[in-house]
């Protein structure tokens, strides 16, 4: 796609710690235009984390053979290393952790941890500027007495104004790229819709292009332009939130959308459940990974992985029988 | 009010809160009084003392204490024992405090530099210091010692050696814990190097403790270098010292057994003000979290 800011493709993760590599990412294709949001759906395990810390190679690299390519706002994220990584890091591309109070190192003040970013990335800037700056980003965040709180130390904060200060810094070297890693499942419901709204709004105000992990399918459908659901480390199903929602096409898809409860609706009924559990990625069939849960599963399933089939409007999906499905 | 609501709000920072945290603990307090006294004591030792410790008056041996002239009664040379507690408190706190801050310096960057490098670079660090660890302290710093010959810096060397595995191990579990934090990935995420991360985000999570695991070893090098010195191997009579003064009064026991305790009481006083007082200190920091 020409004119993406974010453009991942054949993406490969594979863990060589344990005696068997761990294929967590098994060929992820994804392209983003700037001021898009991309939602990762899936449950834990699927691969979704993992796509996202290698944009920032942020796993260790003894332990991790990652292949494909990443190009983030021109630069081949996978050939940097040493500074020009580091540099990469916070400036074009930076991430939102899912636990703000674990993210925030306990023994600096916010403001410090903030300018100690923006002096790293940009090295004229002086202390007085970045704290200004600094104050500024908490204003833009909306964290109230602002002035007080960029000397606060993160325990002195509640969760929702610690992932407010998480934004900040993430956002303090204007990057082009925000990777948020569930920034909202460690926060309670009330203060969640408060941060997807914000997060929304800074978003758009930025021009932002940003990839939203969730296993909250409600919380994706909130934020996103896009729908991309994970399964087993690939995506099985990608397209606009709309025809997602509406018209799902991959039965994992399916599956995930008829689990949610349904307001009252279905009150004293139990929820319906997709049957098995998540396979064990380090001996993946050499078939449809979900094949083995898969209602419809047929004998070809279990031959070849299935390739993406190209449904129009960018929806596209990993399965054999989509037509049969729909 | 919102004056009131102000000043509720300021947040008074770390240190400031560790402070007050720390004036509230009676024990910690009062045993910090009576290290800041010990150290005063000992800096001060030749205007405060009443008599000169090297002079004895041979007619005037081990009076108990009361005694006329002498309120702690005199050493088995006619020495006042007053004087010669004074200033045995100088060599006594020299060799608490210095081997452990020498030991801090070295431990730490071992323990700091395995814990964060992980792999074959901390199993080479800490296996060897493991080989360390196999000996029982005090039959290290006496083998030691003996080896190096006897002396006030022979002892500080050994007691260094001594107490260099002890804070190596607890500076690589402090700093093992805090490289897979969060906040370590999340600064490595925003762009920083690791010379950054070492400097700021794991120094300043992992000094703390590793400081405070430091000065309960204060007690233990003192009494270590007061048994250095009863078995001859640390200072040199006719110095003041509090494990020497043990050492040569023990011939006295049966007959001024209240004299011979006395500077181990002062031992004794020492090692548990300072341990006291580490005690506070370690929940007193024990905020965040």
């Amino acid at each position: 796609m020409t004119g993406s800011i974010l453009e991942i493709r054949d993406l490969r993760v594979a863990f060589t710690g344990a005696a068997k590599p761990v294929r967590a990412v098994d060929g992820v294709d994804l392209a983003l235009v700037p001021g898009e949001v991309v939602a990762l759906l899936g449950e834990s395990g699927s691969g979704k984390s993992v796509t996202l810390r290698s944009i920032l190679r942020l796993h260790p690299e003894n332990k991790t053979r990652i292949e494909g390519s990443i190009v983030a706002a021109g630069i081949d994220v996978m050939a940097l290393s040493g500074a020009a990584l580091a540099d990469f890091r916070g400036k074009t591309v930076s991430m939102i952790f899912q636990e703000p109070m674990l993210a925030l190192d306990p023994v600096y003040t916010l403001g410090a941890q903030i300018t100690e970013a923006i002096r790293k990335h940009e090295s004229g800037v002086s202390a007085d500027a970045a704290r200004k700056r600094a104050l500024g980003l908490f204003e833009r965040v909306r964290i109230p007495s602002p002035e007080r709180r960029l000397d606060s130390y993160p325990h002195e904060l509640s969760g929702g104004m610690r992932q407010r200060a998480m934004i900040a810094l993430a956002l303090a070297c204007n990057p082009k790229v925000l990777l948020a890693d569930e920034p909202t499942t460690a926060l309670d419901a009330t203060v969640q819709v408060q941060i997807l709204l914000l997060l929304r709004e800074l978003q758009r105000e930025l021009d932002l292009a940003m990839i939203f992990v969730t296993h909250d399918i409600g919380v994706g459908v909130e934020v996103a332009d896009r729908i991309a659901v994970m399964y087993a480390g690939r995506i099985v199903e990608i397209g606009a939130v709309r025809d997602v929602i509406r018209a799902p096409r991959h039965p994992y898809t399916i599956g995930l959308l008829s689990t949610r409860a349904q307001g009252g609706r279905l009150s004293g009924k139990r929820l319906p459940t997709i049957t098995g559990s998540p396979p064990d990625l380090a001996s993946l069939p050499p078939g449809c990974a979900f094949a083995p849960r898969c209602s419809s599963a047929t004998s070809a399933c279990l031959e070849a992985a299935p390739a993406a089939v190209e449904l129009g409007h960018g929806h596209a999906v990993r399965c054999i029988h989509t037509a049969a499905v729909a | 009010m919102p004056e009131r609501a102000q000043e509720i709000l300021r947040s008074p920072g770390y240190w400031v809160t560790v402070w007050r945290r720390f004036l509230r603990d009676p024990v910690a307090l009062l045993a910090a009084l009576v290290v800041l006294g010990l150290i005063l004591m000992a800096v001060f030792a030749p205007w405060i003392a009443p008599q000169d410790p090297f002079q004895g008056m041979s007619l005037q041996r081990l009076k108990p204490p009361g005694t006329e002239g002498y309120p702690l009664g005199t050493d088995e040379l006619g020495r006042d024992m007053l004087s010669r507690l004074i200033h045995g408190a100088r060599i006594s706190l020299f060799m608490g405090i210095v081997p452990v801050l020498c030991a801090l310096a070295i431990g730490a960057a071992i323990g700091v530099v395995a814990g964060y490098s992980g792999g074959w670079t901390n199993t080479l660090l800490m296996r060897t210091v493991d080989v360390f660890f196999a000996f029982p302290s005090v039959l290290l710093a006496v083998a030691l010692a003996g080896a190096l010959g006897p002396g006030l810096f022979n002892g500080l060397i050994a007691l260094t050696l001594v107490f260099i595995p002890p804070i190596a191990r607890v500076a690589e579990s402090v700093t093992t814990g805090v490289r897979t934090r969060d906040y370590v990935e999340a600064a490595k995420a925003s762009g920083a190097g690791a010379l950054l991360i070492i400097r700021k985000h794991v120094l300043g999570n992992v000094l703390g403790p590793i400081f405070v695991y430091a000065m309960s070893l204060i007690a233990v090098s003192m009494i270590l270098a007061a048994g250095l010195s009863f078995l001859g191997l640390g200072v040199k009579p006719p110095q003041p010292d509090w494990g020497l003064m043990l050492n040569t009064l023990r011939t006295a026991m049966y007959t001024q057994p209240l004299l011979c305790a006395l500077p181990g009481v002062m031992i004794f006083i020492t090692s548990i003000a300072f341990n006291l007082m580490t005690d506070g200190l370690r929940s007193a920091m024990d905020i965040k979290t």
